[in-house]
């Protein structure tokens, strides 16, 4: 196998197929490596995928992609023990074409993707581990892999490797995660008639719901806990940082149980059978975790360069365009014929100027805020319900009366003054 | 109508198993001596670690190689690697 390519991809997720995808159709000789027994086999998603940047590398994908439901309404909730407060939005416009979001289930997906770099150009070679990038004079040349006489050579690597990214780490890009850098996530499929799911969540067939949930489902702890719905399952899953999980003593199992058995959620899954159960690592340092991109002969795209938004839990999207990116600075390198980390930085460049980086600048404190102060997922939350409970329980006070006791038990349980802090704080993590 | 235990759930998945494990205890006393709370065998989820009074089991043909032990073992411990290509879990759905 000491054969030279122009590309190697290291992993078929949405990142390297989105890469090798676009390169092959740019006439380069791409080699796709995935370690699974077939794409999809080591990749776990809560379950959403982005139209938009999707259609920018299979237009009108909607058409011929295995996906569950298009997503037309989007609900969130502020859940305490025995209560929730609710908002969300649904919108028709996004039952239609070229519809806004999707449910997809993972393992299907990914193989009809690769599937399409394949029919693009490029080769996949499945059931085999990259053991590392061969680096010779300061340059990636090539990778080794776990197959006999494994070496193989290409012009650039792209390390598409995943939220763990070994080979970035053995190429000194970044150091290891804390456990404060990465979200535990644990989900389950449950089988559920599709009638039942229609009913349940209000919807007709080919109409999906998503439901993000804070507050309890995490038992306060820094996290969300999600409830999507597939086209006769639904994927339920609760995650929050490891080191929440390592500080309160958590098993992933027993938390997901517990949201699975809380009186909220409940009588949603209920007759429902779990046909799988998954565990994941979510990248969510955010803009201040984003590791080296580029060097001499070598690229880092999708969760192996952290690239999340989890505030806005996009991370798909976010894979597929750093691939697509990542392509484009490759075409040009080729065309150079320069392939140097000066060359390549345009991926960088591109990676800065687009919403991926503007996003993940924009919320840079986000996850250290809330994980430093941990009261507004459970103080405020519980707050919100008993707010609320108070306001349209019926009980003859007056409702002047009622807001002025609401406004009494948020200052007396925080304190004027930290109320206002923590505001500001919050305020200034997203703005 | 659903899972109960980690058991249960474990039990749903395909694995194609090797032989010889990915997940490595470095040092078994560092276990036993450093690390009272043993805190892999709670956080993993798929239970791959048990205590046994005097060293670490790592059942590895559970895992799902999630990463969490190798982030987040406080003494560096496990040495983690994947499993041979087209070996370890296979998802089939999500």
């Amino acid at each position: 196998m000491s054969e030279k390519f122009d590309v190697i991809v290291v992993g078929a997720g949405p990142a390297g197929t989105s890469c090798a995808l676009t390169c092959a159709k740019n006439g380069l000789n791409v080699l796709l490596i995935e370690r699974g027994e077939y794409p999809g086999a080591k990749n776990v998603m809560g379950g959403v995928l982005y139209r938009k940047q999707m259609e920018e590398l299979v237009p009108e994908f909607w058409k011929e992609a295995p996906l569950e439901r298009p997503v037309i309404e989007q609900r969130f909730w502020m859940m305490d023990k025995e209560s929730v407060v609710q908002f969300g939005y649904k919108g028709l416009e996004w039952a239609v074409e070229p519809y806004n979001n999707f449910t997809v289930l993972r393992a299907q997906f990914d193989q009809w993707f690769a599937k399409k770099a394949v029919e693009a150009g490029a080769l996949l070679i499945n059931e085999t581990v990259v053991t590392e990038c061969i680096v010779e004079n300061g340059k990636v040349v090539g990778v080794r892999t776990d197959r006999p006489d494994g070496e193989v050579y290409a012009d650039v690597v792209v390390l598409a490797d995943g939220v763990n990214s070994l080979l970035s780490k053995q190429l000194g890009f970044h150091k290891e995660f804390r456990p404060d850098e990465v979200a535990l996530t644990v989900m389950e499929v449950i089988n559920l008639p599709k009638e039942k799911i229609n009913d349940r969540f209000n919807l007709e067939d080919n109409q999906g719901c998503t439901i993000e949930i804070f507050g309890d489902s995490t038992k306060g702890n820094l996290g969300t806990a999600f409830v999507y719905t597939n086209k006769e399952s639904l994927n339920i899953g609760v995650g929050t940082t490891l080191s929440s999980m390592i500080k309160a003593k958590i098993k992933p199992y027993e938390l997901l149980d517990y949201l699975k058995t809380h009186p909220m959620v409940k009588p949603m899954i209920a007759g429902g059978e779990s046909a799988e159960y998954l565990a994941h690592l979510i990248p969510e340092g955010g803009y201040r975790s984003v590791p080296k991109v580029a060097g001499n002969g070598v690229i880092v795209v999708g969760d192996a360069a952290q690239l999340v938004n989890a505030i806005h839990r996009e991370g798909s999207n976010m894979a597929m365009s750093s691939g697509k990116m990542a392509a484009e600075a490759v075409v040009q390198a080729h065309s150079r014929g320069d392939f140097s980390e000066s060359s390549l930085n345009s991926y960088r460049e591109a990676l800065n100027s687009s919403f991926i980086m503007k996003d993940l600048e924009k919320y840079k404190d986000a996850a250290h805020t809330f994980e430093k102060y941990p009261q507004y997922f459970n103080e405020y939350v519980p707050m919100m319900n008993k707010a609320m409970s108070k306001f349209f329980t019926v009980d003859g006070t007056p409702k002047r009366e009622k807001q002025k006791q609401i406004m009494k038990s948020v200052t007396s349980e925080r304190g004027t003054i930290r109320v206002l802090q923590d505001i500001y704080r919050a305020w200034k993590a997203v703005k | 109508m659903s899972t109960k235990n980690i058991e249960e759930k474990q039990y749903l998945l395909r694995f194609k198993c090797d032989t010889k494990s990915h997940l490595t205890i470095l040092d078994h006393d560092v276990c036993m001596t450093q690390c009272p709370d043993k805190i892999c065998t709670v956080f993993c989820p798929a239970e791959v670690y048990k205590w046994e009074g005097t060293r670490m089991q790592v059942g590895y043909e559970g895992c799902h190689e999630c990463g969490s032990c190798r982030i987040g073992c406080p003494y560096q411990n496990i040495k983690w690697e994947y499993p041979k290509g087209g070996h370890g879990i296979v998802f089939r759905l999500a």
